[in-house]
């Protein structure tokens, strides 16, 4: 429908949309996360769910215990390996549409456990994130605007076509493989489907 | 006040018959110099260190690991030595080797008496097979978890522990990291400002 045309009958009485926007609108205003904090960020994610910052004004109040009535899954902290098999499954157990935060530099790099044995070096090796937050640990208005950002995504997502989101894709997967515990390391220590190694950015 | 640690290892010797106690100095700007048990009385001492009167070490507040790998020292001496029939000053060096052993260190504290610390060591017999000491929890029983750290992280087998499981790594992982010569995965990734170590490896994995 025309912008024009539309503003045009707003100012009539008249409010026309569409479906895709009333479906976005609809997602995007009651994305509940999942409730666990996995290290030190988790606390400044609870905070932000506190008065103070009060995320309820997002529609995101109800931190769910339950993977099952969760959209969002906000990885608050530091994934060491052997918590990596569990966060992929809790993601595994959510219904479509879901969505991942990853919070803080532990969440998004290993942060400063980088290079360590026993952290992994970013959930993204095994599951599809949108979007990433630097910070150590981000501070509240931090997770705001990646909540707003998320908001902003699922806001522009077109329903038809080529480039609609995953959850309306019928063969995309919305499980992704749980590593393995292995002799020296995760096995396979990361999903080639969802992650490759950066590039140096240095050619020649 | 605890007493000199010499005289400390005399009382513990007539207290526990057979026991070997020694004292090692610590020439480190810590000064903090510790006692050596030997493994097989290890529990006995610690029974004597927590129940006698004047001693009374009723909290452990820290265990431990530390891996000694093979070490070679050389000391240069002069000697004199007849060279063609005129003796000369000659400098030798002498090799001594140590063979590497893994090391348990208790932190021994007394709430009551209000003193410490007091350090006791115990060593294994050398990095591989001979890994095993003594298993203090009955004597402290806040050392179970940092007893089964430091077998997750150092491969040291307590004896008595009844309950020695990996605790931050999980059951089945082979290797243990805080061993000075755990080769970790190769799992090394693009760093913008890499430097030390982590330069060699970089230059490694990203060649251009
Ligand atoms: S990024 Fe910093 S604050 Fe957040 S979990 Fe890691 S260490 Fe803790």
């Amino acid at each position: 429908m025309d912008e024009g045309l539309r503003s045009e009958l707003s100012k009539q009485g008249i409010f026309t949309t569409t479906l895709e926007d009333l479906y976005n609108w609809g997602r995007k205003n009651s994305i509940w996360p999942l409730q666990f904090g996995l290290a030190c960020c988790a606390i400044e994610m609870i905070a932000t769910t506190m008065a103070r910052y009060d995320l309820a004004r997002f529609g995101a109040e109800i931190f769910r215990p339950s993977p099952r009535q969760a959209d969002l899954m906000i990885v608050a902290g530091t994934v060491t390996k052997k918590m990596a098999p569990q966060v992929v499954r809790l993601y595994n157990q959510m219904p479509e549409p879901k969505y991942v935060i990853a919070m803080g530099a532990c969440a998004i790099s290993g942060g400063p456990f980088k290079q360590g044995y026993n952290v992994l070096k970013g959930i993204d090796r095994y599951i599809p994130v949108d979007v990433h937050i630097p910070g150590c640990p981000p501070r509240p208005e931090a997770l705001i605007h990646a909540f707003m950002t998320l908001q902003r995504q699922i806001d522009e997502q077109k329903l038809t076509g080529p480039d609609r989101p995953r959850h309306l894709v019928a063969d995309a997967p919305s499980e992704f493989p749980v590593p393995q515990f292995g002799e020296h390391d995760l096995v396979p220590s990361k999903n080639p489907e969802v992650w490759q190694p950066p590039h140096s950015g240095r050619t020649e | 006040m605890i007493a000199p640690l010499d005289t400390l290892a005399r009382r513990i010797q007539e207290a526990v018959p057979g026991a070997r106690v020694e004292v090692v100095p610590n020439d480190s700007p810590a000064a903090q110099p510790s006692l050596l048990v030997d493994s097989a009385h290890a529990l006995a001492i610690a029974r004597f260190l927590r129940d006698e009167p004047s001693l009374r070490f009723d909290y452990a507040s820290n265990v431990a690991g530390v891996d000694w790998l093979d070490s070679v020292t050389k000391t240069k001496t002069k000697v004199k030595k007849i060279v063609d029939g005129v003796e000369k000053e000659v400098e030798e060096t002498v090799e001594t080797k140590r063979p590497g052993y893994l090391e348990v260190v208790y932190h021994l504290y007394s709430m009551n008496l209000k003193h410490g610390p007091l350090i006791i060591r115990q060593r294994t017999g050398n990095r591989a097979e001979l890994n095993r000491v003594a298993s203090l929890i009955s004597v402290w029983r806040g050392c179970e978890f940092q007893e089964r750290e430091v077998y997750d992280l150092y491969g040291v087998v307590f004896d008595g522990h009844p309950d020695l499981r990996r605790i931050l790594m999980w059951e089945g992982f082979k290797d243990h990291p805080m061993r000075k010569d755990y080769v970790q995965p190769d799992d090394f990734e693009y760093e913008p400002t890499p430097h030390d170590e982590v330069l060699g490896r970089a230059k490694e994995h990203y060649p251009k």
